[in-house]
């Protein structure tokens, strides 16, 4: 059985007290937890800091461009469908120039977890507007104020995600629960967590998210399944900020409507060129 | 004797004009003749002016005549555009109703009451395009009971069918009736069973018997019928297609297939590439093996998207920043589309690289009859793999420096190694990494593939006598048009040779060499503006051709088009 010490990678380059800690931590406790081997995860991640994520823990990576962790996570998936796939995007990596990859994918409905890594701001190039930016924020390249910024949970819930949840890096236990369940969840699974960056945002802080952040699993009565409760709480944001397992519902999976992907996984099919000899004799 | 007879059906996209073509391709292959048939339309459903050519020989074929024997003329347009193509004994079929005031005093244009006819006897104005393929046939006197068996392959048994038959035999006798035996006669042949293919369906068919499990592409003229067919069949051989939300996403779930271990596929065309370039250079630092099928249509943007061009090759030479390997074939015929693709899977593998096949709209959709495609020839290399067996998985390094520049693959899941990259550059492990001897290490080492790569690559094809004086260098879909060129420019005395080639990348830089040294004069002929090809050999073996035949309306290069722009050059 996996302990933590499997789960060590390199040395992480982050800033001292990222947030990115905490989300490495709880990521590994997930596993850990869930008796998963490394050699059975696959970790697809993009361009920023939240994509040097799967170097720093032990597993198959696939490290992808800027914005596009979600389609080679989805092709791996299908082709391999024992693996446990999970793509991992900072906030401008899965909002923004992977927009309409998150999109679709939650439309579509694939059996992946995707961890977003959110914390309003650019790291990696320093400092500039994320889409997840508040209102107003100014930065080099918003001296004017940030735009409005997008709402990934209403977003994932309207677009078809069957799992929709957000945390918070410092939550440690609900995190990892959290993740566990985002892994456990057939269907996509979309983790908003608010991340304070230590070096460039300066207003959406620890203690900022701290004082704001509550659980929903300590609301009585909420229910996950319930569509139309799921979104008034994705569109709470401000004093108050929902963190849990905001929806989740038993919608068609893309790979299992896949008769290719019945039986055995695609990678473990045997190539047989000469059945081919049917087809040909539809041309004749 | 030999018989080389042209078909043209025009009319109006909806009218049925590419089901007419298609049919008459068919009847003719079953009676045993070869065929060559192309496809010009709009990019439109409905109205517009679209053509379909059909030529049928005794012999092999790889282009389309200029001249036409019968024309059957859904609308006014179709006799007013192709009636100078009519050949000298040619005739075009067409209804006066739809086409008023149209006559000729020579006696070639043959109105008939089809769509009354259609009404009349098949119960359908629907069936006119039908009638007018009976009264084509019954124009050269061929078997009918070919096309109704043909019919009923096509439709299934049943009302369709019924109805069909009873259309084309109600314009075969109409024109019977109306016309005595002065027209060509062509019998079938033989009984065939010779298939008729589409340069998609070719390469489909390949990518197929490779064992493409997985594709995923967003539809684009002209490669969409591609992702249709793989859609299709994906049920009955296991495999998968995504018809993604874009080609970025497209190319990049392709990478992520492949590098869990299937053998992966997209196809889209140009500007459809553009958006994949991004993902080309991840498969290229990454190393993992993709088929990109590039079919070409005249650019830049959107260009003519229904039209035919070969002006990718020095796109997809270059696309992407940074030095990566790369192969690019370019198949010459539909045959050669079919093994083009299984080559393409295995070279992807072997070398674990991207490799792209550059087809274009006029092989995408011609239809050629083919002999046999021999599936025990089909052999599936997929490249060194590491052993668990062997080797201690603790120790994988997915970009391991070797030699050869080739590391073992390892899929991800199937056993203990974990396998790590990264688009960043890397180490040996798949780790990021900045440093400065670990970055050369692997840049060489990707670069190093290309040694072993260069071995596996065909030589350019040579038809003609090598004594001639002239040669005309060809890339790709355009190898039967530069043969028949050649054939009729000895006719008329001219000795030229061709020099084919549907393996650009590597290129084969000593046989081209040496063809043109040692030749008199060499031109290359190609479908785009600029001579992409003549740039290339430049740039490869230092020498420059003497001219550049070159055609860039969106229509495809034809033998007499190629023959008279030498007989220009030569005279």
């Amino acid at each position: 059985m996996a302990t933590m010490a499997d789960y060590t990678g390199l040395k992480p380059a982050w800033c001292p007290g990222c947030g990115n800690f905490g989300i490495l931590r709880a990521l590994n406790k997930a596993l850990v937890e869930m008796e998963i081997e490394p050699h059975q995860v696959l970790l697809v991640s993009g361009i920023g800091q939240a994509g040097k994520l799967p170097h720093y823990t032990k597993g198959n990576v696939f490290n992808s461009l800027h914005g596009r962790p979600v389609p080679p996570a989805i092709g791996a998936k299908i082709a391999n469908r024992e693996l446990i796939v999970i793509a991992i995007s900072g906030d401008g990596d899965a909002y923004g120039e992977g927009g309409n990859h998150f999109l679709h994918a939650a439309r579509r409905n694939h059996d992946i977890t995707y961890l977003v890594h959110d914390n309003q701001v650019y790291g990696l190039t320093k400092g500039q507007a994320s889409p997840t930016s508040d209102v107003g924020y100014v930065t080099k390249t918003t001296p004017e104020g940030a735009a409005n910024p997008v709402n990934p949970i209403a977003l994932a819930i309207i677009g078809g995600a069957s799992f929709v949840g957000r945390s918070f890096a410092a939550e440690m236990v609900h995190l990892t629960n959290l993740i566990k369940k985002g892994i456990a969840h057939r269907g996509f699974s979309l983790i908003d967590i608010l991340q304070p960056c230590v070096s460039f945002n300066h207003k959406n802080t620890f203690q900022w998210y701290g004082e704001r952040v509550y659980k929903l699993e300590d609301e009585k009565g909420y229910d996950p399944g319930d569509k139309k409760a799921a979104l008034d709480k994705a569109l709470e944001w401000g004093d108050k900020i929902p963190i849990g397992t905001i929806y989740e519902a038993d919608l068609p999976v893309y790979e299992d409507q896949l008769p290719a992907l019945s039986k055995t996984p695609l990678v473990k099919q045997k190539i047989d060129s000469r059945r081919v000899e049917r087809l040909l004799a539809e041309f004749a | 004797m030999s018989v080389d007879f042209n078909f043209m059906i025009g009319g109006e996209a909806g009218q049925g004009v590419q089901s007419v073509g298609f049919l008459l391709a068919k009847v003719f292959a079953r009676g045993g003749y070869h065929i060559f048939a192309d496809q010009d339309y709009e990019s439109r459903v409905r109205g517009g002016h679209n053509f379909f050519r059909v030529r049928v020989s005794k012999g092999k074929v790889g282009a389309i005549a200029d001249k036409v024997d019968v024309l059957i003329a859904l609308d006014a347009d179709s006799i007013a555009l192709h009636r100078a193509e009519l050949a000298r004994e040619g005739i075009a079929i067409f209804d006066e109703e739809k086409a008023k005031g149209v006559t000729s005093e020579d006696g070639s244009l043959l109105s008939m009451p089809l769509e009354k006819l259609a009404e009349d006897k098949a119960g359908s104005k629907l069936m006119t395009n039908t009638v007018a393929l009976g009264a084509a046939l019954a124009g050269v006197k061929y078997d009918l009971n070919i096309l109704n068996t043909v019919l009923v392959d096509w439709l299934g048994k049943g009302d369709a069918a019924d109805k069909n038959i009873a259309a084309a035999r109600a314009g075969y006798e109409h024109f019977r009736s109306q016309h005595n035996d002065d027209f060509r006669e062509i019998k079938p042949l033989s009984e065939s069973r010779r298939m008729l293919l589409n340069g998609n369906e070719a390469l489909s068919l390949g990518a197929i018997a490779a064992g493409c499990k997985f594709m995923a592409a967003y539809p684009m003229t002209p490669a969409s019928s591609i992702m249709e067919y793989m859609a299709v069949k994906s049920r009955d051989f296991n495999l998968v297609m995504v018809h993604a939300e874009d080609e970025i996403a497209a190319i990049n779930m392709a990478v992520g297939a492949a590098y869990a271990g299937v053998r992966a596929m997209t196809a889209t065309s140009g500007s459809g590439l553009c958006l994949m370039v991004e993902g080309m250079g991840l498969a290229g630092i990454t190393e993992t093996p993709i088929v990109i099928v590039d079919g070409q249509r005249p650019g830049p943007a959107v260009g003519l998207p229904t039209r035919t061009e070969q002006g990718d090759l020095q796109f997809v030479l270059h696309a992407h920043h940074g030095d990566f390997p790369r192969v690019v074939l370019a198949p010459s015929t539909i045959e050669d589309a079919f093994w083009t693709a299984v080559k393409a899977f295995n070279l992807a593998d072997k070398y674990q690289l991207p490799v792209i096949i550059l087809t274009d709209q006029h092989l995408a959709s011609s239809y050629c009859t083919v002999d046999e495609l021999d599936l025990s020839q089909v052999t599936i290399e997929r490249g060194e793999l590491f052993s668990e067996k062997d080797d201690d998985p603790s120790e994988y390094m997915r970009h391991k420096v070797t030699k050869s520049g080739i590391s073992p693959r390892a899929f991800p899941g199937l056993g203990k190694a974990l396998v790590v990259t990264d688009c960043d550059e890397h180490d040996e492990k798949g780790h990021l990494t900045e440093d400065a001897d670990e970055r050369t290490a692997q840049v060489e080492k990707r670069l190093r593939k290309m040694v072993p790569l260069k071995k596996e690559m065909g030589k350019p094809q040579k038809y003609g006598s090598q004594r001639a004086g002239t040669t005309l260098i060809g890339w790709g879909s355009s190898y039967g048009a530069i043969r028949e060129a050649v054939d009729i420019l000895r006719k008329d005395y001219i000795p030229v040779n061709m020099l084919h080639l549907n393996e650009l990348w590597p290129f084969p830089t000593e046989v081209v060499s040496d063809a043109i040294t040692k030749a008199e004069s060499s031109y290359v002929v190609e479908s785009n503006a600029t001579g992409q090809l003549a740039r290339l050999i430049k740039a490869e073996t230092g020498q420059g051709v003497t001219g550049r035949i070159l055609k860039f309306d969106g229509r495809p290069l034809t033998p007499a088009y190629i023959a008279e722009a030498v007989k220009k050059e030569v005279r």
